[in-house]
């Protein structure tokens, strides 16, 4: 709760931190913000509290997902030190509005309320459709921002639809209340409140882009600025999912029946679709939006085994997620620079050119390909471990299936870092991009380690 | 204690070269990897002839999902690491006298791969043993991809797919063995002792064996492994058929045997009769080949052919032919690709046409030669003899017909031998073996302890036969009580 306080301060504080001539002075102020946001989350370890009204419950999920979040927008805030893109917004701005949304995202993983789901979404959402657009002058951040904006206020009367429905038929936006409501049903669950709850689905799902919402994402992604799409294609992410499993795991165990089939067809359609797609594409930055909605299936998987997957399975495989993907967005941002193109073949001959970034690129890679030693292994292997255990044996093959796909464009990228190239001057990096790079690539391997770690705390 | 230490060192020596990015690379491989054949003699005096596990480390890892960190050696563990400690330094020395791009990655990589094939050959946790499964690919990944030949890049990728696809389907397997377990536990001991019935056991088998038949490589899944072993730098070539296709035996040996064993004798006949193809389907090839690599490339193909159908009799002499058979194949593989290294090092050829009358230019060679391509002919007092002869019979016990057909490996196997090495060594000189040099006496020595445990293995093969005995029974029958350490 003190964490979402330091964090809306920390907005304005960005903000006005704008009319300083030094500008390092906004970096290094959200710098410090995030890591006292991280601070003061962390000291509510095991408290458990509830805020406005139980508006807000603030539990060990509520702060290990705000940690998660805050920790991986440090790292995107440390990029901007070196970030070349032309963003044509002053750098204050997008700090307060990466804050801003940040807030939203806090709320969406602590909220005990549907209005707080809501708010949160919006105050998530609003910041994310400047920023798509924060390349003025750019044609395809422009139709990025107004088709993001759009699509996301069309998923949002979805979202309050159903919150509307739920509300007439229990009486209350209170997810306890609602799972009580739901419990003394005796199984007579009514119609409307079914209904309800796909409209919740459908609205969440756009967020988190599980397919058949999800054709927003590759166009929004390639289209905004590659530093944002590293931010909505990781805190945003988490912030969704943490939402949608809460939501979930609070408000609809119950009933779990009458869900599990359409989350489990949603997640096949939705890694299928994610990395079939994924294959065909030519730039790296498509490639990883696509990855990111295979990603949303898998973890779609979690929910459907909600009775045996703990949320700590949801929790590293998004810490797993977030931290190869930054890795791999800070590398595509030095390529992008140094070559003007996202294109896998921008890739070519980086071995020679720089064999720390090729190095650093194969580590991230893997980590999303999910091959040992690596995070992203464990985590698909205490997913599917889960998903098995409750069941889901043909939902897991398909998965798997899926995941050998994921090898052969993860691969690609990673075999043309090996292959000759026809450009051979060597890269230069920042000192801070670099030890982002060096701090995540360490995290992707030390998280796969020893995951002990990270499942024992949810 | 030993068996960490097995394990540790090649990753020390490998991390020692990464950070120090030494000018002794090769030096430096080749004395670490002396040092683990040391340990592993040790590991051989010390060894106790039961089927018991000894030298066992045990350290908690993911208590949460029952993964611990526990590694020893039974006989077949033994056996394997030996092999690979005896072998890892003719694959670490072939290379020396090539100029690689910074030497010091390409032994450090060549030692995690080391690294990996013993903690494979060590698990005790299924967990385990798959993140050392996969954790082998990534060194030889690397190794071929940037070293390799011009068609590297196509092939290594294919190679990976290939690999990962299958190790997947026996990860799926794993975790609903785990799940079996009481309490849940991935301990190689509660994973073998999950009772599954007749179909449940089918399905596990088939989720194994197409990551074992791909490794191995059984046919129809080989596709991968000629063009790999002919792309693939020398040191990546010898690894691949000397040690990583005996991970998968060895995989078959620990799971699908002891934990699916109705299975295999409702699907063995279907995997023998692959295995039986492919002996043939291979060693037809192998007779036009026309690059002596690709052809060793293929004859391998045959000879793991034969072991697969060995292992999936299901009988001692199978078990035994092939725990035999794995160690004159990594032995006669080695052996074999040094020498071709050799004759390309002079010649700058692998094509047999191009060669010829390197006899009377290099005896020493030739003779050497002889002796190696005797040993994967299988003739009596080779090593290669007793495993083929106990394959054979294994089969043979098996299924008459099958064991006949089997025995053709042998005649198509000289065929093809043969006629390589009166290619390449008899007759005329060509322009590109007149001025053949004879190999040195360094040379001579190294590959005469090649020869040296040829013969040995040949005239005393129960000293290795024995190791593996009590373990081999143990599978074979899992009831009758065993001898407790």
């Amino acid at each position: 709760m003190n964490a979402l306080l330091v964090l809306s301060i920390a907005g304005l504080a960005a903000l006005f931190s704008g009319f300083s001539h030094n500008k390092k002075l906004a970096v290094i102020v959200s710098l410090l913000a995030l890591a006292a946001a991280f601070t003061v989350n962390v000291l509510d370890w095991n408290t458990a509290v509830r805020y406005y009204n139980d508006m807000l419950f603030v539990d060990n999920y509520a702060i290990a997902f705000t940690g998660v979040m805050a920790l991986t927008m440090l790292l995107i805030v440390a990029l901007f030190v070196d970030y070349k893109e032309s963003v044509e917004v002053p750098n204050a701005e997008i700090f307060a509005l990466l804050f801003f949304s940040l807030a939203g995202g806090v709320m969406l993983v602590s909220y005990s309320n549907l209005l707080m789901l809501f708010l949160g979404i919006e105050i998530l959402s609003i910041p994310l459709y400047i920023l798509a657009g924060s390349k003025r002058h750019t044609l395809t951040s422009n139709e990025a921002a107004i088709k993001y904006f759009l699509l996301g206020a069309f998923a949002s009367a979805f979202l309050l639809f159903g919150i509307v429905l739920i509300y007439g038929v229990t009486a209350s936006f209170h997810i306890d209340a609602i799972a009580a409501y739901i419990k003394n049903s005796n199984g007579q669950t009514p119609g409307l409140l079914v209904a309800g709850m796909f409209m919740l689905i459908a609205g969440l799902g756009f967020k988190i882009s599980a397919a058949p919402f999800h054709f927003w994402t590759p166009d929004v992604y390639q289209g905004s600025p590659t530093i944002v799409t590293t931010f909505m294609s990781t805190v945003v992410k988490t912030a969704g999912i943490a939402a949608f499993y809460r939501l979930f795991a609070y408000a609809f165990p119950a009933i779990t029946a009458e869900w599990i089939p359409t989350i489990a067809v949603l997640a096949a359609l939705t890694m299928t679709v994610g990395n079939v797609t994924a294959v065909f594409q030519s730039s790296v930055k498509r490639m990883l939006a696509y990855s990111g909605i295979a990603h949303a299936g898998y973890l779609l998987i979690a929910f459907v085994s909600i009775s045996s997957n703990p949320a700590s399975s949801v929790l590293y495989y998004l810490i797993a997620y977030a931290v190869s993907t930054v890795c791999a967005f800070a590398v595509l941002m030095v390529i992008q620079h140094t070559t003007g193109s996202e294109e896998v073949d921008g890739f070519k001959g980086l071995s020679k050119r720089s064999p720390f970034l090729a190095f650093i690129t194969t580590v991230a890679f893997i980590s999303l390909a999910g091959i040992p030693p690596t995070a992203g292994f464990f985590a698909k292997f205490y997913l599917f471990s889960g998903a098995i255990k409750a069941g889901h044996l043909w939902l897991t093959i398909i998965a798997v299936l899926n995941s050998c796909i994921g090898i052969y464009y993860y691969f690609r990228v990673i075999t043309a870092v090996y292959s000759t190239g026809s450009d051979s001057t060597p890269v230069e990096l920042g000192t801070v991009q670099k030890a982002v790079m060096i701090i995540t690539a360490v995290l992707a391997v030390l998280l796969g380690l020893f995951p002990e770690m990270v499942i024992s705390l949810l | 204690m030993i068996t960490i230490a097995l394990l540790s060192l090649p990753i020390l020596a490998a991390l020692f070269l990464f950070i120090s990015r030494n000018a002794m690379a090769k030096q430096i491989a080749l004395i670490a990897t002396v040092a683990e054949l040391v340990l592993a003699v040790v590991v051989a005096v010390q060894f106790e002839q039961n089927s018991a596990v000894q030298f066992l480390a045990n350290y908690s890892w993911i208590p949460s999902l029952g993964i611990d960190f526990k590694v020893g050696m039974d006989g077949i563990s033994l056996l394997l690491v030996l092999l690979t400690a005896f072998l890892m330094p003719f694959i670490v020395h072939v290379s020396f006298k090539k100029n690689y791009d910074k030497e010091w990655a390409f032994y450090a990589l060549l030692l995690l791969a080391q690294a990996g094939l013993i903690g494979v050959f060590t698990s005790l946790n299924g967990f385990l043993f798959y993140f050392f499964w996969e954790l082998v690919l990534i060194p030889v990944y690397f190794l071929a991809i940037l070293w390799g030949g011009e068609r590297r890049v196509a092939v290594t990728f294919k190679f990976f797919i290939y690999t990962v696809l299958g190790s997947f389907f026996m990860l799926l397997g794993f975790i609903y063995l785990y799940l079996q377990t009481p309490g849940g536990s991935f301990d190689m001991a509660a994973l073998q002792s999950v009772q599954l019935d007749r179909e449940t056991q089918g399905w596990i088998f088939w989720a194994f064996f197409i990551a074992f038949a791909i490794k191995m490589p059984v046919f129809p899944f080989h596709t991968w492994q000629p063009d790999m072993y002919a792309e693939s730098p020398v040191s990546v070539t010898m690894l691949l058929s000397a040690l990583m296709v005996k991970m998968a035996v060895y995989g078959v040996f620990r799971w699908i045997l002891p934990v699916t064993p109705l299975a295999v004798e409702e699907w063995g006949n279907i995997v023998i009769i692959l295995s039986v193809t492919g002996i043939i389907y291979a060693s037809c090839i192998a007779i036009v080949q026309k690059n002596l690599r690709r052809l060793v490339a293929y004859a391998s193909i045959a000879h793991v052919g034969l072991m697969s159908a060995g292992v999936f009799a299901f009988n001692s002499q199978g078990l035994e032919g092939a725990m035999f058979q794995m160690l004159s194949h990594g032995i006669g593989a080695v052996a074999l690709f040094y020498v071709i290294e050799l004759i390309y090092e002079k010649t700058g050829t692998m094509e047999i046409a191009s060669l010829g009358g390197i006899m009377s230019k290099a005896p020493r060679l030739a003779t050497i030669f002889l002796i190696f391509i005797l040993s994967t002919i299988a003739m009596p007092l080779t090593n290669g003899f007793w495993g083929e002869f106990l394959l054979l019979l294994g089969v043979y016990k098996y299924s008459i017909v099958l064991g006949t057909i089997s025995t053709l490996t042998i005649v198509l196997g000289a065929v093809y031998m043969l006629r390589m090495y009166q290619a390449s060594m008899l007759g005329k000189t060509s322009v590109l073996t007149q001025n053949f040099e004879d190999i040195t006496i360094p040379e001579t020595l190294i590959l005469s302890v090649l020869v040296v445990v040829i013969f040995w293995m040949g005239v005393q093969p129960s000293v290795f036969i024995d190791i593996a005995k009590h373990p081999i029974e143990s599978i074979l029958y899992p009831l009758a009580p065993t001898v407790i350490n």
